[in-house]
């Protein structure tokens, strides 16, 4: 039985650690993408479209922006927490937050799946 | 118990102004994490998919992206979120060792705030030299 409590505690711990396990995912999309650009210099718009049309590439680089958006959705939240008090700016803000993160992963995939 | 003797109790800053207060260089690094992390959701996330959207989409936007980048002024701003990313991925990491217990001494704390200020610094200013 699920038992929450208003004033219960732990219920952040999943979003502190989901932060930093998309800090990681982060960190290791931003040293993987610093090697292919490293390993190839000067590249043309068919060498760069070629990187992201790879499948195991392309599917790293999604599984990184979504990182980026849980990471960011925590961290704005977090924001607003300790700067908009009245309940009802606060979730406006984070309504709107929340939309602008479904956006843009939408986006995303239209973006690497679109690539021809 | 000793918050009622008075022997320790002491007059305690009723405001804290924080225009008026120093604040410790593990605080300047805190906040500019916060203020790197905002600058970056607000304008970072849809600038970042601006531009992977337009390098990838066609030879032509790729191009045109290209003649766009060549322009200083957006070169400089593209530099100020380069900056952004890299001091909140090396707080970041600072954070993540404080987590681990690793560095929680004043000293050894403001010198990670420290290092921190100056390895995301020297990481933009290698960035900047590639982008010019």
């Amino acid at each position: 039985m699920v038992k929450r409590e208003v004033v219960g505690a732990h219920y952040g711990l999943i979003d502190w650690l989901y932060q930093r396990v998309t800090a990681l995912v982060m960190v290791a999309y931003t040293l993987v993408l610093f090697g292919v650009l490293v390993a190839n210099p000067g590249m043309d718009y068919s060498a760069w479209r070629a990187v992201f049309a790879n499948v195991p590439f392309k599917l790293l680089t999604f599984v990184f922006l979504l990182a980026v958006f849980l990471h960011a959705w925590i961290g704005v939240r977090d924001i607003f927490m300790d700067y908009l008090k009245p309940v009802s700016l606060r979730l406006t803000a984070e309504i709107l937050a929340a939309l602008a993160l479904v956006f843009y992963t939408g986006w995303a995939i239209h973006i690497l799946w679109g690539i021809k | 118990m000793s918050a009622l003797d008075p022997s320790v109790t002491r007059p305690r800053p009723k405001h804290l102004n924080l225009v008026k207060i120093k604040q410790p260089l593990p605080a300047i690094v805190s906040i500019l994490h916060r203020a790197s992390g905002a600058a970056m959701f607000l304008f970072g996330i849809p600038l970042l998919l601006v531009l992977t959207n337009a390098s990838l989409a066609s030879p032509e936007t790729y191009a045109s992206l290209k003649e766009i980048l060549g322009s200083p002024l957006v070169k400089l701003i593209l530099l100020g979120f380069g900056w952004a990313y890299l001091h909140h991925f090396c707080a970041g990491i600072r954070f993540l060792l404080l987590d681990l217990h690793w560095g929680v001494g004043l000293q050894a704390a403001r010198q990670s705030s420290r290092a921190v200020l100056i390895v995301s610094l020297a990481l933009t200013v290698i960035l900047g030299v590639r982008l010019w």
